[in-house]
């Protein structure tokens, strides 16, 4: 009997795939399907720093705009529905998720600075989420901030939040730090429960025919998840922090390939977008299968085998890689 | 609900009378049918408002809140409800009351308890007026309901028990009233009514024996009924008893309430001298005026009183007699309302038959006291103790005139009498602060924090009036609040002011403010300037007013400070303080935590960071306030008040116009005023608003000259000209201009002008621009600037603009970079900055304003079309454009379908005469073409015009017989008139509907245009048919349930109907060509027009963007129905955005509308989205059906996306 059973972060899965966060769980009839889809867990999608920091005073902006200026209309909106102060969509959608699924849940919050949104860390753990993804995306366009600052304004974050909830807490990263290794144990020092590798940025992308500049959504491929293999297999052992795997998720074989490198779950949401929910039982069974064919008996079992500590060559996860690769294409 | 706590049972609390009169309403009642028209809307929002809250009545029940089509249906639906014996009522005024009267009638004549409250305000009659006096109560006086009048808010409060226990207790329905506006919107210290109260008042078993009379099958009555010569007559008079006795029960029910809270009113009350001879008799608000100058004059020895009337129908004939003293020689009955052509306004053939009645039969034991009817305080005109003095005064007077009026100046009829305008009886002990500020700058919200803050004090009370003007951007609030430590009755504006806070700078050089100051007042101004230089800045007038009646005078940069303290540009909380600290209300460190505690409260929900700037500004504003030093300054500023429109501006304008926008309109004399209310179109382009500090700036190189940003531009102030190279030899320096882009007339130049003053700066140009910089792509053609930096040359190059020739044959009028070329006939309209209605209608009179006539129901476009000062409605260099009316809000596609009427007829007229005419003119051949023109599109039309014009001259030379004249004064009919029939969503889809269904079905040749903002934008956004599925508005509070209604489906079923839906943010070129042919088809043509509000939530500067989402998510699908494709075998459905390419949440997601409702009720936003989306899918599939478009049904993929 193949055991799928993992942890993440303390929390029992019945099998390493996680639904990563994505739009998909915005609709919460997609919740009940993922977990019918038999995915271990559910990152939910990512409340933004600006929504929570602004979200109300741009409501409460719009919402002023004329008022108290004519004699006829001294509003021009419901006086309850602006003194309610109402429900948050996100929490609600958490509220409502825990109660009709028994996986796990994990909240996701997509910040940047340290302040004025960490307060709603706490929310989301009152909400009923069972984790907190930290999504710490920022782009270093200030050119007087150095990349030490940068750092240590991360882990301040991390700590804040870790202050503010119980509940485990994930960080999902960019990999464009200077010491990739170095930020992963600074916050596996100050309590991160896990680290997600890597964060898929929204680049933005250029209209030539409107000379703007837009908004930009691709999906992930399978060729993406070399650069989070790497840095799981330099991890994986080195770090109390559970690893968890994400981009580039499209087959079992990815699946495995992760597992080996020392993830302790694999997110995917590229594929479910792509494939539909159902897809999840395809990529699990697909795991039970590989496993079985290859005589695992377990993801505990599979988890690591090819980190950099368990190859024969660990330089294979540096640069010799590089060098290797150089040269078989020379040869070509 | 605020409602009374246990400790005490009647709180203390400041309100204003509308919810204190709703606050009673709701709580009686079991059904509240609604429809929102000003000043009485804010009573049927409190009522849906406290519903939605679930909020119980008296018996635990939550009222149910209906909103109606309209006022009518709102007394239908009243009628239904009491016929079933439910607890009901509804709130109206004016136009409103007179559309329930058919119905009080029936609810009176069946005796049906019941109470119509009411903020009593004037009716349209040579003008539209908003605002408060009598002339709608006394217009449904005789309909046999009883009149019950409040005077403050407490009454309001009081009385609306007091009507309902009467009511019930009597079966006579009652009309409750009170002064709108002057009451409605005053806030003021009251006491609440605890639910004890109220069940002390209300018999249960009366309300057990309405309910008992209800409509049931279980013991069927039939009621209703026809009655004939035979029985009618008798049936009238049967309830004579109850309205005889209505009277004492009205009394037993005051005695009642008297004993419950020790409040004693009587349904006629004296106040004055026991041996008064001079009596005004009065009801309403003035009562308290009269009231308090009797009280000061008594005190002086004077013999004068007052008889306070509260219940008017029945006429308490007994009880006014008791009232009256004995002594009295003279009477001046006021009445709120105007009756020409009466001997006398209501309420004085009252009271003169009254008392003629009592001498001729010797119930009267005094002489016959000479009795006379005045006017007073219509359309909310001030009424002053020195007013009430003057009144007085003119009693002494051996004959004093009948049908006199006060508080104007009448030279033309000479009713007006004379009154001493410094005589002013504002209580010393009181605080009297008067705030100047801008519409939406958060003054006015401000000052009621603080009236709420004082009021709040045990043994303080609080009084606060707000005063409006009509625009809609740029507007001037000014805020009237008194403090003191005694009740505050004094329901006129303050006439000294201790106080004057001006939180706009540039006000100084605009408005009097000072005017009203007393001796040692305090002037707090929000000044840029410190208080080293602000002396040099202030103009003359106001350093000499300062000087002389030594006033205080601090200054602050509260802009500076909310910057500082990332408040933006909100100045509210900063001035507040500034009031607090410069008053001595309380100790300094009192206020601040006052103020805090307040800000906490009041922006908690707009999250932490609202609260800490908020209080970072109160913390920071101390230090930068200053009192200016004023020893040895001297009154020698250059400034001097601008002249309010220009020398060159025409006599009226210069001698009406001006006084009214210098705030001196109370002074204008009756001959000044048009007696038909006719007024000169053209005036807006003489106010100089100057509402923007940012404009538009133009960047000749990279323009190409596309039409856009005048196209989408809501104030028309975008002019564009091309013309010949020679044209600018005169021209002043940097006077831009570009080579003209495109094919043909080498060598000509183009200048695209910004006439800045006019500009609300809302950026649409900006944003609907598509040029842009090859080597920056954030500089565009139009770019935001700052207006200081351009205003003098942008002047200049305006008035060399208007100067330069151009070709206007040379237009091309089917594309939108030829309209940009012709002239707009509505022109810097007081709208919103930023509005989506206004540009349909400037575009309209481009392509049509030379022989445009236009209907216009009641809404926002007749208030930035045609609310005095100034209207936009102008005209062309031939002094041709459009003739704009408006009806009433209910009739306006009937009151259109009457021009059309006349002008066919005058038309057919005119070519009868011509035909007749012809045979010995000499001009057979110009008759002939002028008959028999085409005259479809505007070549044809401007051949017409210029045959026209030939025709004009021939028949100008003739000798004039009986047929000439007759011909002259029809002639211009025969340049096809265009009949634009225009108004909003709240018209077409709702109170209006039945008519516009009747005038499409009338097969005339109308162009109808609906406005639809999808919710009633004018009153103050409540829902119509028209609002989406899933949006908040006022009435809809919970999100609106049902679909929108699909008029456009509903005209195309008629077959002979041009039907088109446009949004020109969506698709410009659309919105032209759908105009054009709507105007070119010769029957009943309906458009309708997305039109985007601040009422929707959204940011007005993308509000084009937010349209073009608006119909490629399906949510406003373009279309036009074009019945001439029928006779050419055509399908003639043009479904033009052929299907949704975005989802609908892409849509909504920025609009507040939709968003307000996901905090709310996530669930039921999902819900309600989930469905609008189906529908979109569904009305799509119909459409598709209809316009023969054979492509696969709409697939789930707008979900996946979504």
């Amino acid at each position: 009997m193949i055991s799928l059973r993992t942890t993440y972060m303390g929390l029992t899965l019945a099998n390493p795939l996680v639904a990563s966060a994505s739009p998909l769980t915005k609709k919460h009839d997609n919740i009940k399907r993922m977990e019918d889809a038999g995915l271990g867990a559910i990152v939910f999608y990512s409340r933004f720093e600006e929504q929570i920091k602004k979200e109300r005073a741009a409501i409460d902006h719009y919402t002023g705009v004329g008022t108290d200026a004519v004699g006829e209309a001294l509003s021009y909106f419901p006086q309850s529905a602006l003194e309610d102060e109402g429900q948050d969509e996100y929490l609600a959608h958490i509220q409502k998720a825990k109660e009709s699924v028994d996986i796990p849940i994990i909240g996701s919050i997509n910040g940047v600075s340290p302040t004025g949104w960490t307060d709603y860390a706490k929310d989301i753990q009152d909400a009923g989420a069972d984790a907190l993804e930290l999504n710490l995306y920022n782009v270093a366009s200030d050119l007087n901030q150095s990349g030490a600052e940068l750092e240590n304004q991360l882990i301040e974050t991390v700590k804040t939040v870790r202050d503010q909830v119980t509940i485990p807490i994930a960080v999902k990263l960019s990999a464009f730090f200077s010491a990739f290794g170095h930020v992963a144990t600074r916050l596996d020092n100050v309590g991160a429960d896990a680290l997600v590798l890597f964060n898929r940025f929204y680049q933005p992308d250029m209209d030539v025919e409107f000379i703007e500049v837009t908004p930009s959504l691709h999906l992930s491929s399978s060729n993406e998840m070399t650069l989070p293999l790497r840095w799981i297999a330099i991890l994986s052992g080195r770090v109390d922090a559970d690893l968890a795997a994400t981009t580039g998720v499209h087959t079992n074989e990815d699946v495995v390939k992760y597992l080996m490198g020392g993830a302790q779950v694999v997110m995917t949401a590229s594929a479910l977008l792509k494939k539909g929910i159902p897809y999840a039982t395809d990529l699990i069974n697909g795991l039970e299968n590989w496993m079985d064919a290859h005589e695992y008996e377990s993801v505990d079992q599979l988890r690591g085998c090819m980190s950099q500590e368990n190859v024969p060559d660990p330089n294979a996860f540096q640069r010799a890689n590089y060098v290797r690769l150089l040269s078989s294409y020379a040869i070509d | 609900m605020r409602k009374p706590d246990s400790r005490p049972s009647r709180p203390r609390v400041c309100m204003d009378g509308n919810e204190a009169a709703a606050h009673v309403a709701f709580r009686l009642n079991e059904v509240c049918a609604i429809y929102p028209i000003t000043p009485s809307s804010p009573m049927g929002e409190f009522a849906d408002q406290w519903s939605c809250e679930s909020q119980p009545n008296l018996w635990g029940e939550i009222p149910s809140v209906v909103e109606m089509q309209s006022e009518g249906g709102a007394a239908g639906a009243l009628h239904g409800a009491l016929q079933t014996g439910a607890l009901a009522t509804t709130f109206t005024a004016s136009q409103g009351l007179l559309l329930m009267i058919p119905n009080m009638y029936k609810i009176a004549g069946e005796l049906s308890p019941c109470v119509i409250h009411v903020a009593a305000r004037s009716i349209a009659a040579q003008a539209l007026s908003i605002f408060g006096d009598h002339s709608d109560v006394m217009a449904a006086r005789q309909t046999g309901f009883a009149m019950l009048c409040s005077s403050n808010v407490q009454e309001a409060h009081d009385f609306a028990l007091v009507a309902q226990a009467a009511s019930l207790n009597s079966r006579i329905p009652f009309m409750h009233f009170f002064d709108g506006f002057r009451t409605s919107h005053e806030v003021n210290t009251l006491e609440l009514l605890a639910d004890e109260d109220l069940r002390a008042l209300i018999d249960d078993e009366a309300v057990l024996a309405h309910r008992n009379r209800g409509l049931t099958p279980d013991a069927p009555v039939i009621r209703g009924t026809a009655q004939n010569p035979d029985v009618y007559f008798q049936g009238r008079e049967t309830v004579n008893a109850r309205y005889d006795e209505l009277p004492d029960q009205v009394r037993k029910v005051f005695v009642a309430l008297a004993a419950q809270i020790g409040r004693y009113y009587d349904i006629v009350e004296y106040t004055g001298a026991e041996d008064a001879e001079r009596v005004i008799v009065i009801m309403g608000s003035g009562a308290d005026t009269v009231k308090q100058t009797v009280a000061s004059l008594t005190a002086q020895g004077e013999r004068v009183g007052v008889v306070h009337v509260r219940l008017y129908r029945p006429w308490p004939t007994e009880a006014f007699l008791s009232a009256l003293p004995s002594a009295v020689k003279s009477i001046a009955v006021l009445d709120r309302t105007k009756e020409p052509g009466s001997f006398g306004e209501p309420m004085f053939l009252d009271v003169t038959s009254s008392i003629q009645r009592a001498v001729s039969t010797g119930t009267w034991a005094g002489d016959m006291p000479c009795v006379v009817g005045g006017r007073y305080g219509l359309s909310s005109k001030e009424f002053t103790p020195a007013m009430v003095l003057g009144v007085y005064q003119h009693l002494l007077g051996e004959s004093p005139k009948h049908g006199f009026t006060v508080g104007i100046d009448d030279d033309v009829t000479h009713t007006s009498i004379p009154f001493d305008p410094t005589f002013s009886l504002e209580p010393e002990n009181c605080t009297r602060a008067m705030f100047f500020g801008l519409g939406a700058d958060g003054t006015v919200g401000a000052n009621k924090n603080s009236i709420k803050i004082l009021g709040d004090i045990e043994g303080t009370y609080a009084q606060g009036y707000f005063v409006y003007d009509s625009k809609k951007s740029g507007s001037r609030t000014l805020s009237h609040l008194r403090f003191g430590p005694s009740p505050i009755q004094a329901p006129y504006l303050i006439q000294s002011a201790n106080f004057i806070g001006c939180h706009q700078f540039n006000f100084v050089g605009k408005v009097d403010m000072l005017e009203r100051a007393e001796k040692n007042a305090v002037f707090l101004v929000n000044s840029p300037h410190g208080p080293d230089t602000v002396w040099d800045h202030l103009p003359r007038h106001v350093q000499e007013e300062i000087v002389d009646k030594e006033i205080r005078l601090f200054v602050v940069d509260a802009y500076k400070v909310a910057r500082e303290t990332g408040m933006g540009s909100r100045i509210n909380t900063i001035m507040q303080t500034c009031f607090f600290a410069i008053s001595d209300f309380m100790p300094r460190e009192q206020a601040i935590a006052e103020i805090e505690q307040a800000i906490r409260k009041t922006y908690a929900r707009k999250g932490p960071e609202v609260v800490r700037a908020n209080i970072a500004a109160v913390e920071a504003t101390l230090a930068h306030l200053h009192e200016v030093t004023l020893e040895d300054v001297e009154a020698k500023g250059h400034h001097a008040m601008p002249e309010a429109v220009p020398a060159d501006a025409p006599r009226f304008l210069q001698q009406v116009t001006a006084k009214m926008l210098m705030d001196k309109g109370d002074q204008l004399p009756v001959s000044a005023i048009p007696e038909d209310g006719t007024s000169p179109t053209g005036t807006t382009k003489y106010e100089k608003r100057n509402v923007s500090q940012h404009v538009p700036i133009w960047e000749p190189d990279l323009c190409i000259q596309c039409g856009n940003c005048s196209f989408v531009c809501p104030h028309s102030v975008i002019r564009a000209k091309f013309y010949d190279q020679s044209e600018l030899a005169d021209a002043p320096a940097g006077f831009p201009h570009a080579k003209l882009r495109g094919r043909g007339n080498p060598g000509a130049q183009y200048t695209l002008q910004f006439y800045v003053e006019d500009c609300t700066g809302c950026g649409l140009c900006v944003d609907v621009c598509p040029a842009k910089s090859r080597e920056a792509s954030r500089i565009k053609a139009i770019n935001m600037g700052e207006k200081a930096k351009v205003l003098d040359q942008e002047r200049e190059h305006i008035a060399f603009f208007e100067t330069i020739k151009d070709d206007p044959t040379a237009i091309d009028w089917s594309k939108v970079r030829g309209v940009q070329y012709l002239d707009p006939l509505f022109e810097f309209p007081g709208a919103c900055a930023g509005c989506g209605e206004t540009p349909y209608l400037r575009l309209l009179t481009q392509l049509f304003g030379d022989r445009m006539l236009v209907a216009k129901a009641t809404g926002c476009s007749s208030i930035y079309g045609g609310n005095l000062p100034t209207t936009p409605w102008t005209k062309n260099d031939d002094g041709r454009g459009p003739a704009w009316a408006n009806s009433l809000f209910e009739d306006n596609a009937e009151f259109g379908l009457g021009y059309r009427l006349t002008t066919d007829l005058h038309e057919g007229m005119a070519m009868r005469l011509l035909v007749e005419h012809g045979d010995s003119s000499g001009q057979g051949a110009l008759i002939q073409e002028i008959l028999n023109a085409a005259q479809e599109d505007e070549q044809e039309l401007v051949a017409q015009r210029q045959r026209v014009d030939t025709l004009i001259a021939h028949l100008e030379s003739l000798e004039e017989t009986p047929n000439i004249r007759q011909l002259k004064s029809v002639v211009g009919q025969l340049v096809r008139r265009s009949v634009w029939i225009v108004g909003g969503d709240g018209w077409a889809y709702d109170i209006g509907y039945g008519g516009l269904d009747h005038v499409l079905a009338s097969g005339r040749n109308v162009n109808i245009l609906v406005l639809d903002t999808e919710v009633y934008s004018n009153t103050g956004g409540q829902a119509s048919k028209s609002t989406p599925k899933g949006a908040i508005a006022k009435f809809a509070a919970a999100g609106k349930v049902s679909s929108k209604k699909d008029l456009a489906l509903m005209a195309i079923a008629y077959g002979n109907v041009y039907v088109g839906r446009i949004a020109m943010g969506a698709n410009r070129q659309h919105t032209l060509k759908t105009i054009r042919e709507a105007e070119a088809y010769q029957g009943p043509s309906l458009i309708l027009a997305y039109s985007h509000c601040i009422a929707h939530g959204i940011n007005m500067t993308e509000g084009m963007q937010q349209q073009h989402r608006a119909a490629h998510s399906g949510h406003w699908p373009l279309l036009r129905y074009n019945p001439l494709l029928k006779d050419q075998g055509e399908n003639p459905v043009m479904l033009d955005t052929p299907e949704p390419t975005i989802p609908l949440r892409e849509y909504t997601e920025n609009e507040v509308r939709y968003s307000l409702l996901r905090r709310l009720n996530p669930e039921r936003a999902d819900e309600l989205h989930r469905q609008a989306q189906n529908d979109i899918k569904r009305r799509y599939a119909f459409y598709r059906e209809l316009a023969g478009i054979d492509a696969p049904p709409l697939d789930d993929d707008q979900e996946k996306r979504s």
